[in-house]
């Protein structure tokens, strides 16, 4: 087997292995339980599909795919914290809604 | 001196990413890279540069190493059958040594891919550091073997 | 010669898929969202960092190779930072460790702050 031949094999099975693990990612962004990890779970799946892009690129020769690899990744980071971001300010919110006490008020 | 050496290396990199080292687009690469490091001259001028490089390297290099060790040891984990009877994860409080913020930033964010440990969060006073660990063993174990690994390298890096 | 690049660009791929896959079966296995980011975080940048590094190994062109490289620093960088931020958030907005968590002394020092 020549080095291109191989190279194009090993594309096809990493594209089977990255395709399992992006299904059993969405079981995870169904499943929960609970919104933190849902939003992992979708981090991990941009992860993935980065993965999946460069495998693609190599396969087709295409390497114009690498930047928007790059492009998802930046996107994939800022979607991640700006939901973490909500997790905290949800958090935040509903203890001054809910509960008016002193040591509430104190700690913010 | 590092001013000089820093513009080149831009310059250099600017031409290896537009692709092309004709004399016209080496210039404009110059232009950009000087414009860029005038921004960062006062941290770039600082003594000893090339033993902070060195020192620089060698974090690095560790840092690669714990990385493929700690990729390893998770993947291990959660692909052994027997997970649950392993896994053992806690918190601990992990004393700082070092002060500053891009100390305690670059020693957090290292920690975080390296074996078994995550950082969660930093103490009001800056004296602890609240780490997520996997597998925990034996605490002053663990700590000691990061007091000793990345806090000794980084404090390295950054004293002058 | 040339022929040992495609192979170890053919291994690493492979070795990375496989790595991501791993990230994704300790999401799915382990019990609680701490346990889960350190799947995520490290399993995760491996492997998308290790096929990264094969498109710049069988590239054969210097920008893309570059870009290769300053995607894998920016993975890197950004991997620790989303997994800290979002237990921290986690941990602030009351979702607990796991019951087999065996140690939790940010819960013990925050008892303290009250």
């Amino acid at each position: 087997m020549t080095g291109p031949e191989f190279l194009f094999l090993a594309t096809t099975i990493s594209l089977a292995v990255l395709t399992a693990a992006f299904v059993l990612t969405i079981y995870r962004i169904v499943v929960g339980p609970t919104l933190p990890d849902r939003v992992l779970a979708l981090d991990m799946l941009i992860a993935v599909a980065i993965g999946y892009i460069v495998v693609v690129a190599i396969r087709t020769g295409f390497t114009l795919y690498l930047d928007i690899a790059i492009s998802l990744g930046l996107v994939g980071f800022l979607s991640t914290v700006a939901f973490a971001r909500f997790i905290h300010q949800r958090w935040q919110i509903s203890q001054a809604t809910a509960d008016e006490t002193p040591t509430q008020e104190a700690r913010r | 001196m590092a001013f000089i050496l820093l513009v080149i290396v831009l310059a250099l990199i600017w031409a290896a990413v537009t692709g092309s080292f004709s004399l016209m687009n080496l210039l404009l690469g110059f232009a950009v890279a000087v414009f860029a490091a005038l921004f960062i001259r006062a941290r770039v001028e600082r003594p000893h540069l090339p033993r902070r490089l060195r020192r620089i390297l060698v974090l690095a290099f560790l840092f690669f190493y714990e990385l493929a060790l700690s990729a390893w040891r998770v993947a291990v984990l959660v692909a052994s059958p027997n997970m649950h009877a392993k896994l053992r994860p806690a918190i601990f409080a992990y004393p700082l040594t070092v002060k500053s913020d891009q100390e305690i930033t670059l020693l957090a964010n290292l920690m975080t891919l390296t074996p078994g440990t995550l950082s969660i969060d930093v103490a009001q006073d800056r004296s602890v550091i609240y780490v997520h660990a996997l597998e925990m063993r034996d605490k002053d174990e663990t700590i000691a073997g990061i007091k000793s690994g990345f806090e000794a390298r980084i404090a390295e890096v950054f004293e002058s | 010669m040339i022929d040992l690049l495609y192979y170890a660009a053919g291994v690493m791929l492979i070795v990375g898929a496989l790595f991501s896959f791993l990230a994704v079966v300790g999401i799915l296995r382990l019990p609680d969202l701490y346990t889960r980011a350190h799947a995520a975080s490290k399993a995760g940048t491996v492997g998308s960092g290790l096929t990264l590094i094969a498109i710049a190994l069988v590239s054969f062109d210097v920008s893309v190779a570059l870009r290769a490289v300053v995607g894998i620093v920016f993975f890197m960088l950004t991997a620790p930072i989303s997994a800290h931020l979002l237990s921290r958030a986690a941990y602030i907005a009351g979702y607990m460790p796991h019951s087999s968590t065996v140690l939790n002394e940010l819960a013990d020092a925050q008892k303290g702050d009250k």
